[in-house]
């Protein structure tokens, strides 16, 4: 046994954090590693030591195995972690660790390239008597394909040496299939250098099932349990959750020793996942094995109480798991949402910005995985997850209402995520029956954005405007005891006009003499409700930190209020809402005369070239002006008839005068 | 923070008493409002809708749009003209408030009342807003457009000449606002003018000796002589614009500083132009606690009677003004009938003199030797008047009563501190001197609506006039017919009331205005921060002491 007292994470991000924390708890001083972006990171600031590296893509940085070994050897780290993606599942990473003469967290080496490639393994796994699709092998200068007697319609082609849908296809036609094939063929080279691809059923309606595993040194293999991961988007799963809402406890048990022979028939150490297809009949097939931890390992964690990367430290450092399997039991449900940088109504399009804020609430039994802080500059070169949040209850129902009302009380801002959606497919009634699957964005109407109702924005623009005033009045440089626009005689009351959605809403408030505010809110489309002014008596209690009160005729809302420059965030129960405060003063609008061309400067008009009527060509000469002896031609910018000529040879014009009228020609 | 103690308070403002003195009060304030109303009404709505629908704005909504947001304004003798033959407000904006961080003085024509053209009373506010900023340099920003003087003629239906005799005022005289602008000027306060329309003829050196001059394209017209007097004065055709345009202004006389392509642009670079100035205030302060008084200011509503009969405890109107009710009296055991003390109003050290009754000659002497301490420590004075008088009877002026009643006007008068007065009911001949009336330079008074100021109380003035009446007759041997001295009694007594009503002195713009009681400690507060723009500074000798 070789216990590791130092140990480098080849990662960023909330993964890195994680790993940190058990890593700690191990007693190990934890290193990191980073590229100049993630300078400021939080796996940085909470490392012991961290060490810089040279380069900005991710092939420069984190996926750079030299670098990366030699910060381990600068650091005298005896272990590396490589966390999940990355470096997690190259071989010649973790031979070259071990090569090193480091402690490898991760299975060995040949075990990770034998499950890279789905065709290999599936060879394998069929050795072991793991249950596996037929599968028809496609070499690279095949021109005819016929399937097997075994395989039908629909089918899919995927690449063998794929992941994360990339060279993955759906064929419902035998006559698809070369193009198809063709296609995968071409992604596959470009993705993963790897032409090589297969074909096996495509399984309609399908759940994607993992077990968890553990194996060490002792000969001691375990499952974990599975996880159910149902909900996805752009083939990335997005809600993950354990138990499974469908499998009962006989599959569970032939799924978890499926998965034990597959660990056992590659030699398997450390943490693993094996993932099934479960079709609607129950039935399962090995689909492949993923050799790091997983992103949706805390839900294993949350139902089996165990510490994975504990586990993963133990059984890296020689030492037994440090439990037996008949130890487990699962204990209550828990759900996974993962919080994205995206925009779910533009095609969950990753995006970027600046977190003004970052605060996840302080629920009980919700765990926040997170790589960011408020102040993270969220940009395009690193994945755009931003937390996987974690509810663990006694229910699934429970766990998923605890999720959803969690990521309704994180407060996040300056960055578009992915919220709402989560919230409303935690919601949603398929979902909440457990009938969710893969296609369940596409099949349901699931929404993606949340519609903020009439009242919901009046109470939003009321607290911003109440919250706006009682800042810049006790922001006052004079009179800072005096009241808000207490005043003497009459003025017009005072207004903030915000930009909602859309709408355009003005929020007049007068402060009365108890210190309510009397209110109207006008504005708002034509056909509009919030077209009638909607008049109240308000009353603003504030708590600091941005939260308030409004007491609107009696009734209190909860908000939380942050600004920036003129952008408002307004988070009450029903969500976030982003108001953008118009200027007090606009630009003014100058009306321009159509197809009025001005002097450039001041000067005396030295020549007229055109006449009334003449059509001119774009670029063809209208008038000169002479200015400190220098001549300045004015040019026609388009086709055109000259309609009015204001200066003749010899005038004196100003700058901004108005010369020639061209009325454009069609 | 001052440890002075808390003043207590025996008011009950349940009592049956309470209750109808402030019912009475309430209508007073509302009567008011609506005369408020009304000035701010100008020309009426389809007047200031007429200027809306031309892209301007109505004369308070610029005033409005120039100050810091949420920033508090004090609005002076917002229903000057009432109870004259001119139009109540007078077209005119004038008040103190916050523009880019700086406490300035503003005065605004309405344009929909007479077209801004000024009158006897608007050209008073014009007057006593230059004195405001003057007196407490503050630096000054007008939002002109003005038809120019008013020149019709008065009077209409009574004869003109009639009009003519008993009017004093002659144009040889006018002008002086002019003069008072590029004093300002002179003396280091900035003076801002934005033309948003009309400033002709004479009213073109509003700008003309203004510091800063922002104009309206396309709105802007200023020009000494309009095209229908340089038609008749030189025969030149000419029209608006190329005369006095913003636009000629701005590029070719040189007049406009800044031109503003619309009326918003036009307020943000007043404001731009206050931001620049870095304006320093040359007063200390606030330096006090600025906390709320612990007893309720509402309680002050139910204080006085009306017909100012029953006798007030004027500390119960302290405890409601000063922070945190906090007051330290000096000499409370003596010359009972003036309270006198130290406070604080927002912030601001002042010393209070509080009428708790008729003056008596200790009373005179105990304000006179108050007034002296506070300016040997340059602490601004803060009056509130009840004040019938000084007493009168035979022992009395053989006591001195008018020898130690001019010590404490000789004090008064030739303070330097900042004064400001709150005539809170009686306000009645040498009391109202005594106590820093209008005259005294008292840079600001302000009425309760139950403040009345006279020579002396309606009763005692018809009663004068009665006894007077009676002595005449009885010298020329002729019978009183009592019925008609009853008659004539009484009217004279309704004269005189009406004519010493708060409503009819800020008709006249012989204060700041009527205040609503509740408000009494921002006003006080606002005009002390207003006067702290200068320096604080008490005097150095006073006149020589008849003692």
């Amino acid at each position: 046994m070789t216990p590791i007292r130092r140990l480098l994470i080849a990662n960023r991000g909330e993964i890195a954090r994680r790993i940190t924390r058990s890593a700690r708890s191990a007693g190990a001083v934890v290193i990191a590693v980073y590229a100049p972006s993630d300078a400021e990171a939080p796996h940085v600031k909470e490392a012991d030591l961290s060490i810089a590296l040279m380069g900005s893509t991710a092939a420069d940085t984190y996926l750079d195995i030299g670098q990366i070994l030699a910060a381990a050897r600068e650091t005298g780290a005896d272990a590396v972690h490589p966390g999940y993606g990355f470096l997690s599942e190259r071989a010649e990473f973790a031979s070259a660790v071990l090569a090193a003469g480091l402690i490898w967290v991760g299975p060995p080496p040949k075990a990770i390239a034998a499950m890279g490639d789905k065709l290999s393994a599936k060879r394998l796994m069929s050795t072991a008597g793991v249950p596996v699709l037929p599968t028809l092998e496609i070499g690279t200068s095949d021109e005819f394909y016929a399937l097997p007697p075994d395989m039908r319609m629909p089918v899919i082609v995927k690449a063998s040496a794929g992941g994360g849908g990339k060279g993955m296809r759906v064929v419902t036609a035998s006559e698809e299939l070369p193009e198809a094939i063709m296609g995968a063929q071409r992604e596959a080279r470009a993705y993963f250098g790897d032409p090589t691809v297969f074909v096996e059923p495509y399984i309609a309606d399908a759940r994607h099932v993992e077990i968890q595993i553990l194996a060490d040194d002792h000969g001691n293999v375990v499952h974990c349990f599975e996880r159910d991961c149902s909900i996805q988007r752009r083939h990335q799963k997005v809600i993950e959750e354990a138990p499974s809402p469908t499998l009962d406890d006989k599959q569970r048990r032939a799924m978890g020793a499926a998965a034990i022979a597959a660990a056992v028939v590659t030699d398997y150490r450390g943490a693993g996942t094996v993932e099934f297809v479960v079709d609607p009949s129950g039935e399962f097939w090995f689909l492949e094995v993923n050799t790091r931890l997983q992103v949706e390992h805390p839900v294993t964690e949350a139902v089996t109480g165990i510490d994975l990367v504990r586990e993963q430290l133990q059984i890296a450092a020689g030492l037994p798991i440090s439990f037996a399997q008949d130890d487990l039991a699962i204990e209550g449900h828990a759900i996974e949402a993962r919080l994205y940088a995206e925009d779910p109504e533009a095609g969950f399009l990753p995006a970027t910005g600046t977190l003004l804020e970052w605060t996840p609430p302080t629920d009980p039994n919700v765990r926040w995985d997170s790589g960011v802080e408020t102040g993270s500059v969220v940009g395009v070169e690193w994945d755009p997850m931003l937390a996987k949040v974690i509810a663990h209850a006694p229910t699934r129902t429970e766990a998923a209402l605890r999720l959803a009302l969690a990521l309704s009380r994180l407060r996040v801002r300056g960055v578009v995520t992915n919220r709402e959606f989560l919230v409303s497919a935690l919601g949603h009634p398929q979902f909440l029956s457990g009938q969710a699957t893969t296609d369940f964005v596409r099949s349901t109407s699931v929404a993606l954005a949340r519609v903020p109702s009439h009242k919901e924005i009046v109470t939003a623009v009321g607290v911003a405007a109440l919250v706006g005033q009682s800042m810049r009045v006790s922001a006052m440089p004079v009179l800072a005891s005096l009241p808000g626009r207490w005043h003497t005689g009459a003025l017009p009351a005072s207004s903030t006009t915000f930009a909602v959605g859309g709408q355009i809403i003005t929020v007049y408030y007068e402060r009365q003499r108890d210190d309510s505010f009397a209110l109207t809110i006008t504005g708002g489309l034509v056909d509009d409700p919030l077209s009638e002014p909607v008049s109240s008596t308000a009353r603003l209690h504030t708590y600091g930190s941005g939260s308030v009160h409004l007491e609107i005729d009696g009734k209190r809302t909860v908000a939380h209020v942050a600004c920036q420059d003129s952008k408002w965030w307004v988070q009450t129960e029903q969500g976030d809402l982003v108001l953008e405060e118009l200027p007090r003063f606009p630009e003014p609008e100058v009306p321009d005369i159509v197809g009025g061309l001005r002097a450039p400067l001041s000067g005396i008009t030295v020549q007229v070239a055109v006449d009334l009527g003449t059509v001119v060509q774009p670029g063809e000469l209208l008038m000169v002006i002479e200015a400190m002896k220098m001549e300045h031609r004015v040019l026609a910018p388009y086709l055109g008839t000259v309609t009015e000529l204001l200066a003749v040879t010899g005038d004196h014009v100003a700058g901004g005068d108005l010369l020639v009228v061209l009325e454009a020609e069609v | 923070m001052s440890a002075a103690p808390v003043l207590d308070t025996a008011v009950d403002a349940q009592s049956p008493i309470s209750v109808a003195n402030r019912m009475a009060m309430l209508d007073l304030l509302a009567e008011h409002d609506a005369l408020v109303a009304a000035a701010a009404a100008g020309g009426g709505p389809a007047a200031a809708e007429r200027l809306r629908s031309r892209g301007r704005l109505p004369v308070r909504e610029r005033v409005s749009l120039l100050l810091d947001r949420d920033t508090p304004w004090l609005e002076l003798s917002p229903i000057a003209g009432n109870q004259t033959d001119f139009a109540i407000g007078a077209g005119v904006v004038l008040g103190i408030g916050v523009i880019s961080g700086t406490e300035c003085v503003v005065v605004a024509n309405d344009p929909t009342v007479l077209g801004g053209a000024l009158t006897a009373v608007s050209i008073r506010k014009v007057e006593r807003a230059l004195q405001v900023a003057r007196e407490n340099r503050l630096p000054y920003v007008q939002l002109v457009e003005s038809a120019g003087g008013d020149l019709r003629r008065m009077g209409a239906g009574e004869g003109a000449a009639a009009e003519l005799r008993r009017s004093l005022d002659h144009f040889a005289e006018s002008g002086r606002i002019f003069h008072d602008i590029t004093e300002l000027s002179a003396r280091g306060i900035p003076t801002i003018s934005v033309v948003f329309g009309s400033s002709t003829a004479g009213g073109a050196y509003q700008p003309g000796m203004s510091d800063y001059n922002i104009f309206v394209r396309g709105q802007a017209k200023v020009f000494l002589g309009g095209p229908p007097l340089v038609k008749m004065a030189t025969g030149e055709d000419s029209d608006d614009e190329s005369l006095g345009g913003a636009e000629m202004h701005a590029s070719v006389s040189g007049l406009a500083d800044y031109l503003a392509d619309d009326e918003h642009e036009a307020i943000r670079m007043a404001r731009d132009v206050v931001d620049h100035l870095h304006w320093r205030k040359s007063g200390p302060g606030p330096t006090e606690l600025a906390n709320p008084p612990v007893h309720d200011p509402e309680d002050l509503l139910g204080l006085f009677q009306l017909d100012l009969r029953a006798p007030v405890e004027v500390r119960e109107v302290i405890a409601r003004v000063v922070d945190g009710s906090r007051f330290e009296e000096f000499k409370p055991g003596y010359g009972t009938t003036i309270v006198c003390g130290w406070a604080s109003v927002h912030g601001f050290p002042v010393g209070v003199l509080a009428n708790n009754g008729v003056l008596f000659s200790d009373a005179a002497q105990k304000g006179a030797q108050f007034i002296q301490l506070c300016n040997q420590v340059d602490t601004p004075l803060l009056f509130l008047q009840n004040i019938t008088g000084f007493m009168v009877g035979r022992d009395y002026e053989r006591g001195g009563i008018i020898k130690h009643g001019s010590q404490m006007i000789n004090a008064l008068s030739n303070s330097t501190v900042p004064h400001v007065t709150v005539i809170l009911g009686a306000s009645y001949g040498a009391g109202n001197y005594g106590m820093s009336g209008r005259a005294f330079d008292t840079r600001f008074v302000f009425l309760w609506p139950t403040a009345k100021i006279a020579i002396m109380g309606p009763k005692q003035l018809a009663g004068v006039m009665s006894l007077v009446r009676r002595g005449q007759a009885e010298r020329r041997g002729i019978k009183v017919d009592e019925e008609a001295e009853a008659a004539q009694n009484e009217a004279v007594e309704e004269f005189a009331e009406a004519m010493s009503l708060a409503v009819y002195a800020t008709g006249r713009g012989a204060d700041d205005g009527i205040i609503d009681p509740r408000d009494t400690r921002h006003v006080v507060g606002m005009a002390l921060s207003a006067c702290h723009n200068a320096p604080v500074k008490g005097a150095e000798g006073f006149g020589v002491f008849r003692l």
